[in-house]
């Protein structure tokens, strides 16, 4: 197969700068049976995340005496994807959800509720890449509108590098020709980082480079999580 | 409706002020001197007390608050009771029943069944979260009749009111009977219980908005 040219005169295949965001829209409340739930969009990609809980778990042997249990699920669509992908967990989904439970983990007060458990479902909708930063991003929204206590909320973003130009937001085609990717996500308030995952080749300075990058494009996505859990309370006749 | 209408919301992880030795409260943590929100809610900053009222969240136990359960499970010497929480409560017979009774010879199922409703004061609450409620107070009793409504636990001091001065309102406009659990279960009993019910999940919806006495008062003068 011929390699894709991702990069014409400074231009990605969807028209972007290099550092430049897709649109990303973010709404809660789109389950309204969930205690919270958040639907987020990185320009194609779009997650829904809902959340239940605290809630008592069973069976009791899966309870912890002195925390509660984070559980999780990302599950793609069979219809998200170009090619049918067939229903139910595999491989990759069983990492991704363990990655997004271990970078939500962090950020939660699970000594609050001991003997109880979160449930934190989320489903891919449509996936142009950058669905496991998408997903945290709507699972951290969620978090936050059903209550749940928390030290602060998560903001993820993914960067890389194709044609040996640093780039953010991955969308599908460079996520899969890229040189490298990394998806990151923090703690924007608290300047901490909850997950940090890389694929391919970078040299020393190229990461540090990525990684001031995606620490500001996750500011700014905190800022626009911020104003959309405002809004939610601000929505009145 | 203009910003000035709506209580101002904080998000987990928001600074909220100095501590400058004042208590730490409800919905919030400390890091180093500086107090932060734990939960999307209201920061109270009061003389001595820093605290975020919570705008959403499931109910969790503290001793001495009143609740509306409902028993879920008869055992030999007490009853579980769900009490709209990540913890079942347990209701021992002493704490339940005043006469003596011989737990040999008696099934207590009599006293309460499975679904009866009962309004009842926690009365211990473990580390671990080990619930145990008590029907020895003022006020608490098997309630019969009437229906029972949910709305979200965070909401109920504001359906209550200052002093009650909300919950009174709608008990004198409407004449119902109505008894709020802290728990976010309401029980009502009365001809105009629909109006109420109506009022009450108003409130719910919008108890960020200041003012709120006032809008209720006009909807039930109707």
């Amino acid at each position: 197969m011929e390699k894709k040219e991702l990069l014409k005169e400074g231009r990605r295949i969807d028209g972007r700068a290099p550092e430049e965001l897709r649109t990303i829209e973010m709404k809660v409340d789109v389950v309204s049976r969930a205690d919270g739930s958040a639907l987020v969009k990185f320009g194609n990609t779009v997650a829904i995340a809902s959340v239940y809980g605290p809630r008592a778990l069973f069976p009791r042997h899966l309870q912890e005496l002195e925390t509660c249990v984070l559980r999780c699920r990302y599950n793609m669509a069979p219809f998200s994807v170009d090619e049918r992908k067939s229903p139910g967990p595999d491989r990759r989904s069983i990492e991704l959800t363990k990655v997004i439970r271990l970078a939500l983990e962090p950020v939660i007060f699970v000594e609050d509720f001991p003997r109880a458990t979160i449930d934190i479902f989320v489903e891919i909708l449509q996936a142009d890449g950058s669905t496991r930063v998408t997903a945290i991003n709507a699972a951290s929204l969620a978090l936050a509108s059903a209550g749940v206590p928390m030290k602060d909320l998560v903001a993820a973003c993914s960067v890389g590098k194709i044609d040996g130009t640093l780039i953010l937001d991955l969308n599908g085609d460079e996520d899969k020709n890229s040189e490298a990717d990394l998806a990151f996500a923090m703690m924007p308030t608290k300047d901490k980082v909850t997950l940090l995952q890389m694929d391919g080749n970078l040299t020393r300075e190229e990461i540090a480079k990525l990684l001031e990058l995606a620490r500001n494009t996750c500011k700014k996505i905190y800022e626009m999580q911020r104003s959309v859990l405002k809004e939610k309370y601000r929505r009145v006749e | 409706m203009n910003e000035k209408n709506v209580l101002e919301v904080v998000l987990p992880g928001e600074f909220i002020a100095e501590r400058n030795g004042k208590k730490i409260g409800r919905g919030v943590y400390l890091e180093g001197e500086k107090v932060y929100s734990k939960v999307l809610g209201i920061p109270r900053i009061e003389e001595d007390e820093i605290s975020v009222i919570p705008l959403a969240g499931t109910y969790i136990p503290q001793v001495g608050q009143k609740v509306i359960g409902i028993i879920s499970e008869v055992e030999i010497s007490g009853w579980g009771v769900n009490i709209n929480s990540p913890y079942t409560a347990f209701l021992p017979l002493a704490e339940g029943v005043e006469e003596f009774v011989d737990i040999s010879r008696t099934d207590i199922s009599k006293f309460y069944d499975i679904n009866d409703v009962i309004y009842c004061k926690i009365s211990k609450v473990t580390k671990n979260k080990i619930v145990q409620v008590s029907m020895r107070d003022f006020g608490c009793k098997k309630l019969r009749e009437g229906i029972i409504i949910k709305v979200t636990p965070t909401k109920v001091p504001r359906i209550i009111g200052k002093g009650g001065s909300m919950i009174n309102l709608i008990k004198k406009k409407t004449g119902c009977e109505i008894i709020v659990g802290q728990n976010g279960i309401i029980w009502l009993r009365g001809e105009r219980k629909d109006k109420a019910i109506e009022a009450i999940l108003t409130i719910e919806k919008e108890s960020h908005i200041i003012g709120l006495t006032e809008k209720i008062e006009k909807m039930l003068g109707e």
